[in-house]
């Protein structure tokens, strides 16, 4: 690893001031191992895993969470498992409880990419070292992107919670070295790689998540489904994270996203916007789930994540609106 | 070099750590104490689990400068002087571990969970209620691999010791 100095920050301004020439510490298990390997190499890190740790508090305008609050803590609190049960589900289904206890929610939005030649020093990849390749185009790419990528990167985004927070329009609040704040809606903060895949979001040099706020009123039925090569502990094949309504009979407020397809959270939007207002059947949801996947290109060993969003998207619309669990008012 | 005072299975240490010291390196290397493995070194396998203010992390991703203050408890602070913990003797009754290289993390692991399931925290396979069984455990410890195989009877140990006052 190379040497690097080090500041534990006692507020976000502080950590502000400290941080624009270094980069953030959360619970580290994302940064530190990727320094362990010299991918990552800053030269100072600002620990912020000691701030905004215990802050969850309701309010008029939704649920304000601390960026330190650990993963389990947030999965395990009262009020988010009884409004917010998809984002629960999604944290718990990622990682283990010993990651958990220390990955913060600032910290899991940013994690990189698992791209194995990502991790591979010794290979091409963009996202490392821009310019010189992707091996993962012609190489073993079973767990790489089918909708956004670009021949520069086929890299997916490995967060189950940020699918959640997405799903749920969730919005990140920052501050900014200069003093200045905003606020940016979870399914935007990252973008797709373009030319450009060494950017992940779209966060400036030096800024730093303060706080994540949830909608005071989600949708009530909701649902987090992973597919997975083992039932626990791994990363996503494909995930879903969906939340509607049913009013009258019809869909309403729909809102998918799925994980593991691309280089950020996918909000579904096609999908969503054939399914809202509509009388829920079979039909309608093979329709969507159509729509939604016209665009997507396989790449060889990925083909099969194709089928298996659409079965997925299927399935978690049919269950869900043949649930009879809603949360409370 | 910075100074780091830690409270390690109730007793007060400092130490002087290069910034890139990982706490499980600070706890193997510099204090003596090499009942914590290291496995993998990546976060993936276990063995370097402590629990640190209650919770149990993996050590090995964790710097030991962020963990300044901090309460540290290892395998070795699991036993009352010569008297084992029922979680330790639940794991030598029940045959829970052949080559013994996963155990120390398996213990940290499973003594966290048992406070972990006081405390009534989900995990992804609760249903309501939190409480103790075959799949609560194997979910809640999938982050301990055991490379001799000895997860059946790591589960039976944990569950044997489930019911009892810790
Ligand atoms: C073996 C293994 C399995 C895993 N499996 C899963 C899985 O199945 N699903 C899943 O979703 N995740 C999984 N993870 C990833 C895990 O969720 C992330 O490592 C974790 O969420 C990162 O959080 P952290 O606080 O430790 O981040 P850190 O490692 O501390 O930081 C990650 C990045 O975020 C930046 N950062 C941290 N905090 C802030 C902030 N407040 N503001 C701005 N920038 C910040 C850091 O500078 C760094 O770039 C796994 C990890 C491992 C090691
Ligand atoms: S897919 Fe992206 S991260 Fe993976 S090798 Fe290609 S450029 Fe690198
Ligand atoms: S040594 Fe820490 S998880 Fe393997
Ligand atoms: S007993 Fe040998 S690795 Fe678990």
């Amino acid at each position: 690893m190379k040497p690097f100095d080090y500041v534990r920050a006692g507020s976000a301004q502080e950590a502000v001031r400290a941080g624009a020439e270094g980069r953030f510490l959360g619970g580290g298990t994302n940064l530190v191992d990727l320094m362990k390997l010299e991918i990552e190499r800053p030269d100072k890190l600002v620990d912020v895993s000691r701030l905004a740790t215990e802050e969850i508090e309701d309010g008029d305008d939704g649920l304000l969470v601390g960026a330190g609050v650990s993963n389990s803590a947030l999965a395990g609190h009262p009020l988010v498992r009884e409004r917010y049960p998809l984002l629960s589900t999604a944290l718990l289904s990622g990682a283990t409880q010993q990651l958990r206890n220390k990955a913060t929610v600032g910290g899991n939005f940013l994690q990189r990419t698992r791209c194995q030649y990502f991790y591979d020093v010794f290979r091409a990849c963009n996202k490392r070292e821009p310019g010189s390749g992707c091996d993962a185009l012609d190489g073993i790419n079973r767990f790489h992107a089918i909708l956004g990528a670009s021949e520069h990167c086929i890299a997916v985004h490995p967060s189950d919670m940020a699918v959640a927070m997405a799903a749920l329009d969730a919005t990140v609040e920052t501050l900014k070295p200069d003093g200045s704040t905003r606020s940016i809606p979870a399914r935007s903060l990252h973008r797709l790689p373009g030319d450009t895949p060494h950017i992940d979001h779209v966060l400036e040099a030096g800024e730093l998540i303060t706080h994540v706020v949830l909608p005071a009123s989600p949708p009530k039925r909701q649902l987090y489904r992973k597919v997975r090569d083992r039932s626990s502990y791994a990363f996503a094949v494909v995930s879903i994270a969906l939340a509607l309504d049913l009013q009258d009979g019809r869909l309403a407020n729909v809102s998918i996203a799925l994980g593991g397809v691309a280089h950020k959270p996918w909000r579904a939007e096609r999908a969503e916007g054939i399914l809202e207002d509509s009388r829920p059947d079979a039909e309608l949801f093979a329709n969507a789930a159509d729509a939604e996947l016209a665009h997507a290109v396989g790449h060889g060993h990925n083909d099969f994540k194709i089928d298996l969003s659409r079965r997925l998207i299927v399935a978690a619309l049919r269950d869900l609106s043949e649930s009879k669990r809603e949360i409370a008012a | 070099m910075y100074p780091v005072s830690l409270d390690v299975n109730g007793k007060t240490v400092s130490a002087e750590v290069d910034a890139r010291t990982s706490l499980l390196d600070l706890l193997r290397e510099t204090l003596g104490m090499p009942g914590s493995k290291k496995g993998c070194d990546h976060g993936q396998c276990g063995a370097c689990t402590v629990i640190v203010n209650g919770v149990r992390i993996n050590s090995c991703l964790s710097l030991a400068v962020s963990h300044d203050g901090d309460a540290v408890t290892t395998v070795e602070g699991l036993a009352d002087g010569e008297s084992l913990s029922p979680l330790q003797k639940a794991f030598v009754s029940h045959d829970a571990f052949q080559c013994g290289y996963c155990t120390p993390g398996q213990l940290c692991s499973a003594t966290a969970l048992l406070d972990e399931i006081k405390r009534g925290e989900p995990s992804v396979v609760t249903d309501g209620k939190v409480t103790l069984n075959e799949e609560e455990i194997r979910e809640r410890m999938s982050g301990n691999l055991c490379r001799c195989g000895a997860y059946n009877n790591i589960v039976d140990a944990i569950l044997s010791v489930a019911g009892e006052p810790a």
